[in-house]
């Protein structure tokens, strides 16, 4: 294992890119950061630019118009990152299914940008707090 | 002029200035962490966090001016670890140069202007807002730190024999701050050192939430982790820096002590077994980690760097307990109130000297 990989597991930054998500995920990404789960025992942070990233927590369907800022903040983000997909919405589009607005379940936005994206999926409506952790923590060991 | 008699001692300070850095920065994060009922990062945090960023892919935006985008946190580390070279010759050394003051003043600009400089290089309009809130924080605070050097430097005339240069080691060995005009400016010094760091309250440049990191926005990879280092390296630097000028200096016995071959060994194996220990067992238990902190503030008081860690829990404190000001907030509490404090303090400054009252 290289010694990238290695501090990349020990300090993931997160970036947290919302594409259409109704706001339920979002809160419980906050909750993460609370002192009650308290994700910096981990090394985990949320960074304001997607330049900072390591890992990309996405929520939401993916809508038409979202989708193609979503490719964006992935083209901007410093390889190699990762990116979660937080919720039942982006991992299947959960209940927008087939709707008119819908761009499609969010890996295969991201996978035309970039085949080989490393994206691990953490369904839910909303995951809980530790179920993310618990996402988090597999996707880090597996990498 | 006098070189220490152990070359090594030069050798490791560079890179022992920025591991003091790191260390004082996972110390904010800690204390900020408990003060906020937290557990917070493991020790070895700000070194992964920059060995992390050193293997990242760095990002050049499109329309970005590339050699100033790469040189300017090049820069800006290297005008703060040559301050505290300059700092550490004092200390340790007790010699220093003609014009030491200036230069010092000049050498604290560049880190900001660093910043300004690579973040309006970067073409992003976010960096732009940041740069132009950077820009009005330096003209803000600059005015404030200088008329509070001068302060100093009007305090010590008074106390320097004729025919002694007046110079950042000459200040180093009064301590200006037990006078009133002494207090006043190393208070408002002490504000202009926490907009310096770019910390709460004074963090406008920086904002994560509405300007999502402002003036370092553009920055991915090695270059980020650059500017990491240099904000670790202002976090020992400018604290020492308000120690020399204000609290009369570090006790330098046991740095001389390091500098010799033997000296302080004994009591410095001790307390680095102490802290080796303690550092092991807090991988089993996160409230040893607690003991850790402790311990490794109980090892700079016995390095004789009490001074640097009053200076830098009253910094970790102002920053935990206020909320972000806006930047004309900012401009008026430079300008109008610090400006006004110092502009009395000089004047009661003079009175002493001229009176012979050396408390006012």
């Amino acid at each position: 294992m290289s010694w990238k990989i290695k501090a990349l597991k020990k300090s993931p930054w997160v970036f947290h890119v919302n594409v259409g998500a109704c706001n339920n995920c979002d809160i419980e990404i906050v909750n993460c950061l609370t002192p009650r789960y308290d994700v910096e025992r981990f090394g985990i942070k949320l960074v304001g630019s997607p330049r900072h990233a390591d890992a990309l927590l996405v929520t939401g369907v993916g809508t038409m118009q979202a989708a193609i800022r979503l490719r964006e903040v992935y083209r901007q983000t410093s390889k190699p990152c990762v990116v979660f997909l937080i919720g039942a919405c982006p991992c299947g589009t959960g209940i927008f299914s087939q709707g008119y607005h819908v761009a499609g379940p969010v890996d295969k936005i991201i996978r035309e940008v970039d085949p080989n994206a490393i994206i691990a999926y953490v369904p839910g409506c909303p995951p809980k707090p530790e179920a993310m952790i618990s996402g988090i923590v597999k996707t880090l060991a597996a990498l | 002029m006098s070189v220490s008699p152990n070359i090594l001692f030069w050798i490791i300070v560079i890179p022992g200035t920025v591991v003091l850095g790191l260390v004082a920065s996972w110390i904010v994060r800690k204390v900020s962490a408990l003060v906020q009922w937290r557990v917070g990062p493991p020790f070895v945090q700000p070194f992964y966090d920059v060995a992390k960023l050193m293997g990242k892919e760095i990002l050049v935006p499109q329309d970005a001016h590339r050699i100033v985008f790469m040189a300017a946190p090049i820069v800006g580390l290297a005008g703060i670890i040559l301050l505290s070279i300059m700092l550490w010759r004092i200390i340790v050394t007790q010699t220093t140069f003609l014009g030491d003051i200036i230069v010092a003043i000049y050498l604290m600009v560049l880190p900001s202007l660093a910043l300004i400089l690579g973040s309006s290089a970067s073409a992003s309009p976010h960096a732009a807002v940041g740069t132009g809130r950077e820009m009005k924080l330096v003209m803000g605070y600059e005015l404030s730190l200088v008329l509070a050097f001068i302060v100093v430097i009007i305090k010590t005339t008074a106390l320097v024999e004729q025919g002694q240069q007046l110079s950042l080691a000459a200040i180093a060995q009064h301590a200006p701050v037990f006078s009133i005009s002494g207090m006043l400016a190393f208070l408002s010094s002490l504000m202009c050192i926490q907009a310096k760091l770019g910390f709460v309250p004074f963090d406008i440049a920086e904002a994560e939430t509405e300007l999502g990191s402002g003036v370092l926005m553009e920055y991915s990879g090695a270059l980020l982790a650059i500017w990491k280092l240099m904000q670790a390296v202002m976090l020992v630097t400018l604290p020492l820096f308000l120690v020399m000028v204000f609290l009369g200096g570090l006790s330098a016995d046991f740095l001389a002590g390091l500098a010799k071959p033997v000296g302080t060994l004994p009591i410095g194996i001790i307390v680095l077994l102490i802290f080796i220990v303690t550092g092991l067992l807090a991988r089993f238990n996160k409230y040893i980690d607690i003991l850790f902190l402790l311990t490794l503030i109980a090892a700079c008081l016995l390095a004789g760097l009490g001074k640097y860690v009053l200076i830098l829990v009253m910094i970790i404190l102002i920053k935990n307990t206020n909320p972000r000001v806006r930047i004309d907030q900012a401009m008026k509490f430079f300008w109008v109130y610090c400006s006004l404090a110092l502009a009395i303090a000089i004047v009661l400054a003079l009175i002493g000297n001229t009176c012979g009252y050396s408390w006012l």
